[in-house]
Protein backbone atom coordinates (compact mmCIF):
# COMPACT_ATOMS: atom_id res chain seq x y z
CA UNK A 1 0.00 0.00 0.00
CA UNK A 2 0.90 3.92 -0.33
CA UNK A 3 2.32 4.80 3.07
CA UNK A 4 2.06 8.90 3.98
CA UNK A 5 2.08 10.55 7.21
CA UNK A 6 0.37 14.01 8.17
CA UNK A 7 2.32 16.70 7.30
CA UNK A 8 3.71 19.08 9.89
CA UNK A 9 0.57 21.22 11.50
CA UNK A 10 2.06 24.62 10.96
CA UNK A 11 2.80 23.89 7.47
CA UNK A 12 -1.00 22.69 6.93
CA UNK A 13 -2.32 25.52 9.64
CA UNK A 14 -0.58 27.64 6.69
CA UNK A 15 -2.14 26.81 4.20
CA UNK A 16 -5.37 27.91 5.86
CA UNK A 17 -4.38 31.41 7.28
CA UNK A 18 -7.40 33.38 6.28
CA UNK A 19 -9.50 30.72 5.75
CA UNK A 20 -13.08 30.79 6.95
CA UNK A 21 -14.38 27.56 6.43
CA UNK A 22 -12.33 24.32 5.73
CA UNK A 23 -13.46 20.85 4.63
CA UNK A 24 -10.95 18.19 5.89
CA UNK A 25 -11.39 15.22 3.92
CA UNK A 26 -10.20 11.74 4.59
CA UNK A 27 -9.44 8.59 2.43
CA UNK A 28 -10.65 4.96 3.34
CA UNK A 29 -7.74 2.85 1.49
CA UNK A 30 -4.42 2.42 2.11
CA UNK A 31 -3.83 5.66 4.03
CA UNK A 32 -6.47 4.44 6.84
CA UNK A 33 -4.62 1.22 6.96
CA UNK A 34 -1.41 3.17 7.44
CA UNK A 35 -3.17 5.96 10.17
CA UNK A 36 -2.38 8.61 8.05
CA UNK A 37 -5.64 9.50 6.37
CA UNK A 38 -8.86 7.89 7.78
CA UNK A 39 -11.83 9.03 9.26
CA UNK A 40 -9.89 9.00 12.57
CA UNK A 41 -7.18 11.18 11.79
CA UNK A 42 -9.85 13.69 9.96
CA UNK A 43 -11.36 14.14 13.10
CA UNK A 44 -8.18 14.50 15.48
CA UNK A 45 -6.80 17.32 12.16
CA UNK A 46 -10.33 18.87 12.56
CA UNK A 47 -10.33 19.18 16.03
CA UNK A 48 -6.86 20.32 15.87
CA UNK A 49 -7.33 23.07 13.54
CA UNK A 50 -10.49 24.20 15.51
CA UNK A 51 -8.46 24.50 19.16
CA UNK A 52 -5.54 26.60 16.78
CA UNK A 53 -8.59 29.08 15.65
CA UNK A 54 -10.17 29.14 19.04
CA UNK A 55 -6.98 30.01 20.63
CA UNK A 56 -6.22 32.87 18.31
CA UNK A 57 -10.02 33.94 18.53
CA UNK A 58 -10.27 32.94 14.81
CA UNK A 59 -13.75 32.31 13.23
CA UNK A 60 -13.10 28.81 11.79
CA UNK A 61 -15.61 26.24 10.83
CA UNK A 62 -13.85 23.08 10.08
CA UNK A 63 -16.22 19.97 8.44
CA UNK A 64 -15.13 16.56 8.00
CA UNK A 65 -15.96 13.61 5.23
CA UNK A 66 -14.07 10.54 4.64
CA UNK A 67 -14.19 9.36 0.91
CA UNK A 68 -14.20 5.19 -0.03
CA UNK A 69 -11.10 6.46 -2.49
CA UNK A 70 -10.01 9.66 -3.39
CA UNK A 71 -8.66 7.71 -6.57
CA UNK A 72 -11.34 6.93 -8.54
CA UNK A 73 -13.51 9.88 -9.89
CA UNK A 74 -16.55 8.23 -8.82
CA UNK A 75 -15.77 8.88 -5.28
CA UNK A 76 -14.30 12.21 -5.84
CA UNK A 77 -17.88 12.63 -7.35
CA UNK A 78 -19.70 12.92 -3.87
CA UNK A 79 -17.53 16.14 -3.01
CA UNK A 80 -20.23 17.71 -5.75
CA UNK A 81 -22.58 18.10 -3.26
CA UNK A 82 -20.59 19.27 0.09
CA UNK A 83 -18.03 21.70 -2.22
CA UNK A 84 -21.14 23.22 -3.47
CA UNK A 85 -21.75 25.27 0.13
CA UNK A 86 -18.43 27.00 -0.68
CA UNK A 87 -15.36 25.67 1.34
CA UNK A 88 -12.45 28.24 1.02
CA UNK A 89 -10.36 26.03 1.33
CA UNK A 90 -10.12 21.73 1.46
CA UNK A 91 -7.44 19.86 2.95
CA UNK A 92 -6.69 16.10 1.48
CA UNK A 93 -5.77 13.85 3.90
CA UNK A 94 -5.39 11.16 1.10
CA UNK A 95 -1.80 10.41 -0.70
CA UNK A 96 -1.14 13.19 -3.17
CA UNK A 97 -3.69 11.20 -5.99
CA UNK A 98 -6.42 12.52 -3.75
CA UNK A 99 -5.81 16.52 -3.54
CA UNK A 100 -4.45 15.76 -7.78
CA UNK A 101 -8.25 14.45 -8.35
CA UNK A 102 -10.30 17.07 -6.25
CA UNK A 103 -8.07 19.94 -7.86
CA UNK A 104 -8.73 18.01 -11.39
CA UNK A 105 -12.47 17.22 -10.85
CA UNK A 106 -13.14 21.14 -9.06
CA UNK A 107 -11.24 23.56 -10.53
CA UNK A 108 -12.16 26.20 -8.85
CA UNK A 109 -11.64 25.07 -5.70
CA UNK A 110 -8.13 25.34 -3.22
CA UNK A 111 -6.98 22.30 -2.48
CA UNK A 112 -4.30 21.20 -0.54
CA UNK A 113 -2.53 17.74 0.35
CA UNK A 114 -2.19 17.16 4.16
CA UNK A 115 -0.31 14.25 3.94
CA UNK A 116 3.67 13.59 2.52
CA UNK A 117 2.98 10.58 0.39
CA UNK A 118 6.51 8.61 1.53
CA UNK A 119 6.87 5.24 0.13
CA UNK A 120 5.61 1.69 -1.04
CA UNK A 121 5.58 -0.27 1.63
CA UNK A 122 4.01 -2.57 4.32
CA UNK A 123 3.68 -2.76 7.84
CA UNK A 124 6.45 -4.64 9.92
CA UNK A 125 4.65 -4.42 13.08
CA UNK A 126 2.27 -2.23 14.35
CA UNK A 127 3.26 1.01 13.97
CA UNK A 128 6.03 0.50 11.86
CA UNK A 129 6.51 0.93 7.78
CA UNK A 130 8.71 -0.13 5.34
CA UNK A 131 9.46 0.70 1.59
CA UNK A 132 9.13 -2.57 0.01
CA UNK A 133 8.53 -1.69 -4.01
CA UNK A 134 9.64 1.45 -6.25
CA UNK A 135 7.03 0.39 -9.16
CA UNK A 136 10.08 -0.06 -11.61
CA UNK A 137 7.49 -1.57 -13.82
CA UNK A 138 9.13 -5.07 -13.98
CA UNK A 139 8.87 -7.03 -11.08
CA UNK A 140 12.10 -9.39 -10.51
CA UNK A 141 12.00 -10.14 -7.06
CA UNK A 142 11.87 -13.97 -8.22
CA UNK A 143 15.39 -13.77 -8.92
CA UNK A 144 16.21 -12.59 -5.39
CA UNK A 145 14.89 -15.18 -3.23
CA UNK A 146 11.89 -12.99 -2.60
CA UNK A 147 13.96 -9.49 -1.50
CA UNK A 148 13.68 -6.39 -3.88
CA UNK A 149 17.39 -5.07 -4.36
CA UNK A 150 15.74 -1.80 -6.23
CA UNK A 151 13.86 -0.75 -3.57
CA UNK A 152 15.52 -2.21 -0.48
CA UNK A 153 19.31 -1.55 -1.21
CA UNK A 154 20.24 2.23 -0.90
CA UNK A 155 21.91 2.16 -4.04
CA UNK A 156 19.56 -0.18 -6.06
CA UNK A 157 22.86 -3.04 -6.59
CA UNK A 158 21.25 -5.75 -8.77
CA UNK A 159 25.00 -6.86 -8.29
CA UNK A 160 25.48 -6.32 -4.21
CA UNK A 161 25.94 -6.09 -1.52
CA UNK A 162 28.57 -3.26 -1.68
CA UNK A 163 31.29 -2.48 1.14
CA UNK A 164 28.78 -0.82 3.12
CA UNK A 165 26.95 -3.74 4.46
CA UNK A 166 28.15 -4.21 8.00
CA UNK A 167 26.74 -6.94 10.18
CA UNK A 168 23.95 -7.31 7.95
CA UNK A 169 23.32 -3.55 8.17
CA UNK A 170 23.53 -0.84 5.85
CA UNK A 171 25.75 1.76 6.39
CA UNK A 172 23.17 4.35 5.47
CA UNK A 173 21.51 3.90 8.90
CA UNK A 174 21.12 1.20 11.55
CA UNK A 175 17.60 0.46 11.04
CA UNK A 176 17.90 -0.77 7.14
CA UNK A 177 18.78 -4.19 6.72
CA UNK A 178 21.11 -4.60 3.89
CA UNK A 179 18.92 -6.01 1.63
CA UNK A 180 21.70 -8.23 0.11
CA UNK A 181 22.92 -9.83 3.05
CA UNK A 182 19.20 -11.37 3.51
CA UNK A 183 19.32 -12.25 -0.23
CA UNK A 184 22.62 -13.81 0.19
CA UNK A 185 21.21 -15.81 3.84
CA UNK A 186 18.02 -16.85 2.30
CA UNK A 187 19.60 -18.18 -1.08
CA UNK A 188 22.66 -20.55 1.14
CA UNK A 189 19.85 -21.59 3.05
CA UNK A 190 17.56 -21.87 0.21
CA UNK A 191 19.75 -22.88 -2.32
CA UNK A 192 20.00 -20.97 -5.67
CA UNK A 193 23.24 -18.93 -4.38
CA UNK A 194 25.10 -19.82 -7.45
CA UNK A 195 23.28 -18.31 -9.95
CA UNK A 196 24.86 -15.07 -8.55
CA UNK A 197 28.08 -16.51 -9.93
CA UNK A 198 27.08 -14.60 -13.03
CA UNK A 199 26.65 -10.78 -13.78
CA UNK A 200 23.31 -9.64 -13.78
CA UNK A 201 22.61 -7.72 -16.81
CA UNK A 202 22.04 -3.92 -16.88
CA UNK A 203 18.01 -3.38 -16.11
CA UNK A 204 16.08 -2.04 -18.52
CA UNK A 205 14.36 0.96 -16.83
CA UNK A 206 12.05 2.09 -19.78
CA UNK A 207 9.28 0.70 -17.33
CA UNK A 208 9.98 2.92 -14.55
CA UNK A 209 9.90 6.53 -14.60
CA UNK A 210 12.60 6.70 -17.39
CA UNK A 211 10.11 6.62 -19.67
CA UNK A 212 8.01 9.33 -18.68
CA UNK A 213 4.40 9.02 -16.32
CA UNK A 214 3.11 6.03 -16.71
CA UNK A 215 -0.57 4.55 -17.31
CA UNK A 216 -1.87 1.51 -18.42
CA UNK A 217 -5.25 0.99 -20.51
CA UNK A 218 -7.49 -2.42 -19.85
CA UNK A 219 -9.43 -2.55 -23.54
CA UNK A 220 -11.62 -5.03 -21.92
CA UNK A 221 -12.65 -2.34 -19.27
CA UNK A 222 -13.14 0.49 -21.25
CA UNK A 223 -16.76 1.53 -22.60
CA UNK B 1 -22.57 2.51 -7.05
CA UNK B 2 -21.90 5.30 -4.39
CA UNK B 3 -24.21 8.30 -3.98
CA UNK B 4 -23.76 11.22 -1.98
CA UNK B 5 -25.93 10.76 0.41
CA UNK B 6 -23.09 7.43 1.64
CA UNK B 7 -21.08 9.72 2.38
CA UNK B 8 -22.04 12.49 4.33
CA UNK B 9 -20.35 15.79 6.09
CA UNK B 10 -20.09 15.64 9.55
CA UNK B 11 -20.26 19.20 10.62
CA UNK B 12 -18.17 20.94 13.15
CA UNK B 13 -19.59 22.66 16.21
CA UNK B 14 -21.89 25.94 14.90
CA UNK B 15 -19.46 28.24 13.10
CA UNK B 16 -18.24 31.55 15.50
CA UNK B 17 -19.12 34.54 14.18
CA UNK B 18 -15.75 35.87 12.87
CA UNK B 19 -14.18 39.19 14.44
CA UNK B 20 -13.96 39.30 17.91
CA UNK B 21 -12.51 36.27 20.07
CA UNK B 22 -14.45 32.99 20.63
CA UNK B 23 -14.34 33.45 24.46
CA UNK B 24 -12.46 35.97 27.13
CA UNK B 25 -9.33 36.37 25.92
CA UNK B 26 -6.89 33.85 26.49
CA UNK B 27 -4.90 33.99 29.16
CA UNK B 28 -1.47 32.78 29.21
CA UNK B 29 0.68 30.17 31.30
CA UNK B 30 2.13 32.01 34.26
CA UNK B 31 1.03 32.98 37.64
CA UNK B 32 -0.32 36.50 37.31
CA UNK B 33 -2.85 35.30 34.67
CA UNK B 34 -3.92 32.73 36.26
CA UNK B 35 -4.38 34.32 39.65
CA UNK B 36 -6.09 36.91 37.24
CA UNK B 37 -8.66 34.48 36.08
CA UNK B 38 -9.13 33.02 39.21
CA UNK B 39 -9.88 36.37 41.31
CA UNK B 40 -12.33 36.98 37.90
CA UNK B 41 -14.35 33.74 39.09
CA UNK B 42 -12.96 31.29 36.92
CA UNK B 43 -12.81 27.47 37.86
CA UNK B 44 -10.70 24.82 36.26
CA UNK B 45 -12.86 22.35 34.71
CA UNK B 46 -10.52 18.67 34.36
CA UNK B 47 -11.70 15.60 32.72
CA UNK B 48 -10.42 12.33 34.19
CA UNK B 49 -10.67 9.40 32.21
CA UNK B 50 -10.57 6.59 34.43
CA UNK B 51 -10.42 2.98 34.01
CA UNK B 52 -12.98 1.18 36.16
CA UNK B 53 -10.38 -2.10 37.78
CA UNK B 54 -7.99 0.74 38.92
CA UNK B 55 -8.35 4.74 39.53
CA UNK B 56 -12.51 4.38 39.12
CA UNK B 57 -12.45 2.28 41.56
CA UNK B 58 -9.76 4.08 43.62
CA UNK B 59 -12.15 7.22 43.47
CA UNK B 60 -14.55 5.21 45.54
CA UNK B 61 -12.73 4.25 48.10
CA UNK B 62 -11.92 7.92 47.99
CA UNK B 63 -14.96 8.45 48.51
CA UNK B 64 -15.78 5.84 51.09
CA UNK B 65 -12.83 7.21 53.26
CA UNK B 66 -14.63 10.75 52.94
CA UNK B 67 -11.82 12.02 51.38
CA UNK B 68 -11.86 15.64 49.81
CA UNK B 69 -10.46 16.39 46.68
CA UNK B 70 -11.74 19.46 44.19
CA UNK B 71 -15.14 18.99 42.57
CA UNK B 72 -13.48 20.55 39.48
CA UNK B 73 -12.59 17.18 38.20
CA UNK B 74 -14.86 15.24 36.78
CA UNK B 75 -14.56 11.78 36.08
CA UNK B 76 -14.89 9.65 32.93
CA UNK B 77 -15.21 5.89 33.15
CA UNK B 78 -13.47 3.44 30.66
CA UNK B 79 -13.19 0.10 30.57
CA UNK B 80 -9.49 0.16 30.15
CA UNK B 81 -7.29 2.87 29.62
CA UNK B 82 -6.52 1.44 26.67
CA UNK B 83 -9.74 2.72 25.37
CA UNK B 84 -8.60 6.19 25.69
CA UNK B 85 -7.58 8.23 22.60
CA UNK B 86 -6.44 11.52 21.33
CA UNK B 87 -9.58 12.29 19.64
CA UNK B 88 -11.58 11.91 23.38
CA UNK B 89 -8.79 14.72 25.05
CA UNK B 90 -9.07 17.16 21.87
CA UNK B 91 -13.27 17.10 22.01
CA UNK B 92 -12.60 17.55 25.84
CA UNK B 93 -10.67 20.91 25.33
CA UNK B 94 -13.10 21.73 22.53
CA UNK B 95 -16.37 21.59 25.16
CA UNK B 96 -14.12 23.51 27.10
CA UNK B 97 -11.91 22.01 29.47
CA UNK B 98 -8.62 23.40 30.95
CA UNK B 99 -7.13 20.08 31.59
CA UNK B 100 -7.02 16.55 30.76
CA UNK B 101 -6.39 13.03 32.74
CA UNK B 102 -5.44 9.38 32.47
CA UNK B 103 -5.51 7.22 35.32
CA UNK B 104 -5.17 3.52 34.18
CA UNK B 105 -3.58 0.54 36.50
CA UNK B 106 0.09 0.19 37.60
CA UNK B 107 2.61 -0.57 35.08
CA UNK B 108 2.29 -4.51 34.63
CA UNK B 109 -1.69 -5.29 36.09
CA UNK B 110 -3.29 -3.88 33.12
CA UNK B 111 -6.36 -6.07 32.86
CA UNK B 112 -6.23 -6.26 29.29
CA UNK B 113 -2.21 -6.88 29.43
CA UNK B 114 -1.13 -3.46 28.00
CA UNK B 115 -4.25 -0.91 27.83
CA UNK B 116 -2.58 1.36 30.13
CA UNK B 117 0.94 1.72 28.40
CA UNK B 118 -1.38 1.93 25.01
CA UNK B 119 -2.20 4.73 26.66
CA UNK B 120 0.39 6.40 27.92
CA UNK B 121 2.16 6.82 24.65
CA UNK B 122 -1.20 8.03 23.30
CA UNK B 123 -1.16 10.85 26.00
CA UNK B 124 2.66 11.21 24.96
CA UNK B 125 1.50 11.73 21.31
CA UNK B 126 -1.25 14.16 22.92
CA UNK B 127 1.25 16.28 24.63
CA UNK B 128 2.72 17.05 20.92
CA UNK B 129 -0.21 18.12 19.28
CA UNK B 130 -1.31 19.98 21.57
CA UNK B 131 1.86 21.85 21.68
CA UNK B 132 1.71 22.41 18.02
CA UNK B 133 -1.17 24.25 17.99
CA UNK B 134 0.02 26.38 21.32
CA UNK B 135 -1.80 24.43 24.37
CA UNK B 136 0.23 24.07 27.35
CA UNK B 137 1.46 20.09 27.12
CA UNK B 138 0.98 19.92 31.03
CA UNK B 139 -2.45 20.30 30.59
CA UNK B 140 -2.62 16.32 29.78
CA UNK B 141 -1.29 13.71 32.01
CA UNK B 142 -1.15 9.68 32.56
CA UNK B 143 -1.23 8.35 35.92
CA UNK B 144 -0.66 4.86 37.43
CA UNK B 145 -2.61 3.61 40.66
CA UNK B 146 -4.29 0.67 42.12
CA UNK B 147 -7.49 0.50 43.47
CA UNK B 148 -6.66 0.09 46.52
CA UNK B 149 -5.25 3.78 46.67
CA UNK B 150 -8.14 5.79 47.02
CA UNK B 151 -5.62 8.37 48.92
CA UNK B 152 -3.82 8.82 45.70
CA UNK B 153 -6.26 9.01 43.74
CA UNK B 154 -7.65 12.24 45.83
CA UNK B 155 -3.76 13.13 45.94
CA UNK B 156 -3.70 13.17 42.12
CA UNK B 157 -6.83 14.79 41.79
CA UNK B 158 -5.52 17.79 43.77
CA UNK B 159 -2.03 17.99 42.47
CA UNK B 160 -3.25 18.16 38.59
CA UNK B 161 -6.03 20.67 39.98
CA UNK B 162 -3.51 22.86 41.48
CA UNK B 163 -1.33 22.75 37.95
CA UNK B 164 -3.88 23.44 35.85
CA UNK B 165 -4.75 26.12 38.19
CA UNK B 166 -1.23 27.54 37.52
CA UNK B 167 -1.77 27.59 34.23
CA UNK B 168 -4.89 29.14 33.82
CA UNK B 169 -7.91 28.71 31.24
CA UNK B 170 -7.43 26.41 28.55
CA UNK B 171 -6.38 28.88 25.55
CA UNK B 172 -9.17 28.19 23.68
CA UNK B 173 -11.23 29.52 26.64
CA UNK B 174 -11.95 27.10 29.33
CA UNK B 175 -13.33 26.99 32.64
CA UNK B 176 -16.16 24.95 30.91
CA UNK B 177 -17.22 28.53 29.11
CA UNK B 178 -15.51 28.70 26.19
CA UNK B 179 -16.43 25.56 24.39
CA UNK B 180 -16.51 25.83 20.91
Amino acid sequence: MIIAERKPLDEITGFIAGAGKVLVAGCRGCVTVCNAGGTKEVEILASLLRLDAAKDGRGLAVDEITLERQCDPEYVEELSGPLGKGYDAVLSMACSIGPQFIARRYPAQAVYPALNTCFMGGALEHGVWAEHCQACGNCVIHLFGGFCPISRCSKSLLNGPCGGSAGGKCEVSKDIDCVWHLIVEKLSAAGGLEKFMGIELVKDWKTSRDGGPRRIAREDLLK
Amino acid sequence: MPSSSETPVRPGPETPAAGPPLAPAPLTRGTAPAAAAEAAGWQPRIIAFCCQYCAYSAADMAGSMRLQYPPEVEIVLLPCTGRFDVILALKAFERGADGVYVAGCLEGNCHFLDGNVRARKRVGLLKKELAAVGFEPERVEMYNLSASQGPRFAEIAREFTRRVSGLGPSPAGGGGQGGL
